[in-house]
């Protein structure tokens, strides 16, 4: 049951990472697109946490955090990056 | 026995937050305008990865037979950030005068907004 669970979970989080895709190349402003590449971060931890969870292993936790940090600090680089022109000032 | 209730448990929580996740993708990519689609990833993303990961400390202190709770962490981090990137990115928007649907009510306010942000 577990099996099939994590293979339902992961084809679902594949078909969002999908529409996540469509929305980066197709989005109108520069917003969506940054706004898709930020849920993309999100799926793709969801995918490392099913990874670990079918693999029996705690050890994709720390990419995890990560990937999560990473993403948080580089969609406010690039919300300060359109909104003021610039990093530093 | 155990085993099937606590696979049970798990299977719940993991289909639960793929459907999230997946509604959430959906949201932003279907959704009208801008401002509608940043509802989907900040709310419903956010819950679902919250429920994977419950699923998840849930497998692993089975596992390993102690409490695990370190995946909280993750948990705790996003719902931290997802408003601070909702806000910024709504900021964002509302500077680069993105679309609004003919629909929404008071778009006088977005006006003001706009004025009181230093540019």
């Amino acid at each position: 049951m577990l099996s099939t669970a994590i293979a339902i979970a992961t084809t679902l989080v594949c078909l969002s990472l999908i529409l996540n895709m469509w929305r980066l190349f197709r989005g109108p402003g520069r917003p969506d697109r940054i706004l898709a590449l930020d849920t993309m971060y999100i799926n793709s931890i969801a995918l490392i946490i099913l990874f670990g969870i079918s693999s029996g292993s705690t050890l994709y936790f720390e990419a995890a955090l990560l990937i999560a940090m990473l993403g948080f600090v580089s969609t406010a680089a690039m919300c300060k990056y359109i909104l003021r022109g610039d990093l530093i000032e | 026995m155990m085993d099937f209730w606590i696979e049970l448990v798990v299977s719940v929580f993991l289909i639960t937050g793929a459907v999230f996740v997946f509604i959430g993708s959906l949201g932003l990519a279907k959704l009208p305008d801008f401002y509608t689609r940043l509802h989907g990833p900040t709310k419903a993303t956010t819950l679902g990865m919250s429920s994977l990961l419950i699923a998840s400390v849930v497998l692993v202190t089975y596992r390993q037979g102690y409490l695990s709770l370190h995946e909280l962490l993750i948990t705790l981090f996003l719902i931290i950030t997802a408003p601070v990137t909702a806000h910024m990115l709504a900021k964002t928007a509302l500077h680069h005068k993105a679309d609004i649907l003919e629909k929404t009510s008071d778009k006088a306010l977005s006006q003001r907004a706009r004025e009181r942000m230093i540019p």
